[in-house]
């Protein structure tokens, strides 16, 4: 098992307001809005430097979209802020016309998503968003796994022309992909080379996917451990090299098992390969208030959930 | 500048070209389309500066214009039609396979002329307002103009828009909303009475102007170089015209039936009796 290790802990919200910082100062028709979760989202910063671009539009998230998808007209790239809650399912209609049927380049930036947001509770841990946003046609659907990821990630979009949604959160978590690692859309990530089962992770299930690597490889099993960060377009031949390979799956996301990154990946092995898999995600289930660490143990998702899924599946061979 | 007997001639063929389309495929919107033919002709051939065969999307010191409530496309793609965006003869395909006019207007085809997908309603007036802000960033003068039913103003976006449009100063939009008083259940005051929406409009800090006779192209265009002038200071400028659903064809006039059914083809007949032919039909 390669050896991961990290510097310090943080949040991948603060590597979308970093991202963000870079490009107001590299491009000039990167603009910003917020739904009255400045401090939330990171965005101070290019708020601060940036006023002329940077619009404030009060807590009217159906507004915002439609600001945003506005603003391309005339050829800026709106990347529009605030809760995952809010950026996808208060708003899917207005995503649905006014971005992404209409074709418009709105990078929609959503934080706070999943289970640890915490104790605000289940009104806020939203669980869908992936789902709801990979089934709009031409969407870009991206679920970065630390800071400097996210960092590259939201660079990275500025720079495809198309509309985004680009998903992070709330907890400080260890920050270990290279700080120069290019951000490529729809390329998955080897973290680990193994032979008895692929474990495919997004956000942040893939340090917790590191963690039960190693205490597979403590008992001699070989995972191999890709990093999915991008969820659609998925990295379809990335998959299927690697199962072909492992012939066994495990997939582990913040996010309801309907919708998320398990059933798109079952999706390709149905049609291409079929081969057993386990799902570590959240099953039909709203979240609940707590701390971020009680509710991944309560809803299963930690590194020894994916540890026992990889138990169960390798038996399915 | 064209006079008031040439954008009369314009109006009855796009009347025309309203119930065809609509009979064409016994589908579509004719009572709305109707109404607001001399809303439109006035906007594409005297009051906004545009050039058809230029579209580009990003309409860069162009007057831009959005239609939120987009079942009313058949007066929109006859009069983008007739303006020269794409070639008139295209309106035999309205509403059917493979047609870039969908019953809804939508970028999604590329027809040239339309910057937004709509039909869901309350969305184009935030559209719009991001438009006149990247018009504002890109030192642009040029306008934006929205049409919206009334019906529509029911939905909670437009209101979460009018505040933010004149919090933020947003003095390059000039909206105008159709008051044909009429849904599809039934009258705007059977449905949800909305008060005044002049009281409304001004209470969220627009500049409203009244025009009362929407069906008149001399007043329409006079209140439309009016609203003009009262850009630029500070607020943006609502236009409430007054108008009448299925103006132009009597048995269509001022109900509600008219809002999503086609005429058959003894209506169709009559419809066409009352409206010229005067630029030719498609």
């Amino acid at each position: 098992m390669k050896k991961y290790t990290f510097t310090e802990k943080k949040d991948t919200r603060s590597g979308f307001g970093a991202g963000l910082s870079e490009l107001g100062k590299s491009n000039p028709n990167v603009v910003a809005l917020c739904a009255d979760l400045t401090g939330s989202l990171k965005m101070d910063a290019f708020a601060k430097d940036h006023p002329e671009r940077f619009f404030q539009v009060g807590i009217a998230e159906a507004n915002m979209i439609g600001i945003a998808a506005g603003l391309t007209i005339g050829g800026k790239i709106p990347f529009t802020g605030t809760f995952a809650n809010f950026s996808t399912g208060r708003v899917y209609d207005q995503i649905r016309q006014s971005v992404a049927y209409s074709g418009k380049n709105v990078k929609i930036c959503a934080s706070h998503a999943g289970l640890t947001l915490g104790e605000d509770g289940a009104t806020h841990q939203i669980l869908e968003d992936l789902g709801l946003m990979k089934m709009l046609p031409g969407m870009v659907v991206i679920n970065p796994c630390d800071f400097n990821q996210t960092k590259a990630a939201t660079i990275a979009i500025a720079a495809h022309d198309g509309p985004v949604y680009l998903r992070f959160g709330r907890p400080t978590v260890p920050n270990f992909t290279p700080s120069d690692q290019k951000f490529e859309i729809g390329k998955a990530v080897m973290l680990n080379e193994g032979t008895d089962v692929t474990i495919f992770a997004t956000g942040h299930l893939v340090w917790k996917a590191i963690e039960a690597g190693e205490q597979l490889a403590a008992k001699g099993i070989s995972a191999e451990i890709i990093n999915i960060h991008t969820i659609k377009p998925l990295d379809n031949s990335a998959v299927l090299a690697s199962v072909k390979k492992t012939r066994c799956v495990v997939t582990a996301e913040e996010h309801q098992m309907n919708g998320g990154l398990g059933d798109s990946i079952a999706q390709l092995l149905a049609r291409e390969l079929p081969t057993p898999i386990e799902m570590v995600a959240v099953n039909d289930s709203f979240g609940e208030s707590g701390t971020p660490d009680q509710l991944m143990t309560k809803y299963r998702l930690d590194a020894i959930n994916i540890v026992d899924a990889v138990n169960k599946v390798i038996k399915r061979k | 500048m064209a006079s008031t007997a040439e954008l009369e001639k314009i109006v009855s063929q796009v009347r025309r070209d309203i119930v065809r389309q609509v009979h064409a495929v016994n589908s579509g919107h004719p009572g709305g389309s109707l109404g607001c033919t001399e809303y439109f002709v006035s906007l594409y051939f005297e009051i906004m500066k545009h050039t058809a065969s230029k579209f580009s999307m990003d309409g860069i010191n162009e007057d831009v214009f959005f239609l939120s409530n987009g079942h009313i496309s058949p007066v929109f793609y006859s009069v983008l039609a007739h303006s020269g965006y794409f070639p008139v003869k295209e309106l035999a395909t309205f509403r059917k396979l493979n047609s870039r006019l969908q019953g809804h207007p939508t970028t999604h085809e590329h027809l040239p002329g339309v910057r937004i997908a709509s039909g869901s309603l309350g969305q184009g007036l935030s559209v719009a307002i991001g438009a006149a802000l990247a018009k504002k960033l890109n030192k642009d003068n040029s306008m934006v103009y929205t049409l919206h039913g009334d019906g529509e103003l029911q939905e909670g976006q437009i209101w979460e828009a009018a505040m933010y449009a004149a919090a933020k100063k947003v003095d390059n939009i000039i909206s105008t909303v159709d008051m044909n008083g009429q849904q599809i259940d039934g009258s705007t005051e059977q449905v949800l009475p909305m008060g005044s929406l002049r009281a409304k409009f001004e209470a969220f800090g627009w500049d409203v102007l009244d025009l009362d006779k929407g069906n008149d192209i001399a007043a329409v265009v006079a209140t439309l170089q009016k609203a003009k002038e009262h850009t630029g200071k500070g607020k943006p400028v609502m236009i409430l015209m007054k108008t009448e659903m299925g103006n132009g064809v009597d048995f269509m006039m001022g109900s509600h039936k008219w809002h999503g059914v086609a005429p058959n083809d003894e209506q169709l007949a009559q419809a066409l009796n009352q409206n010229a032919e005067t630029l030719g039909d498609y």
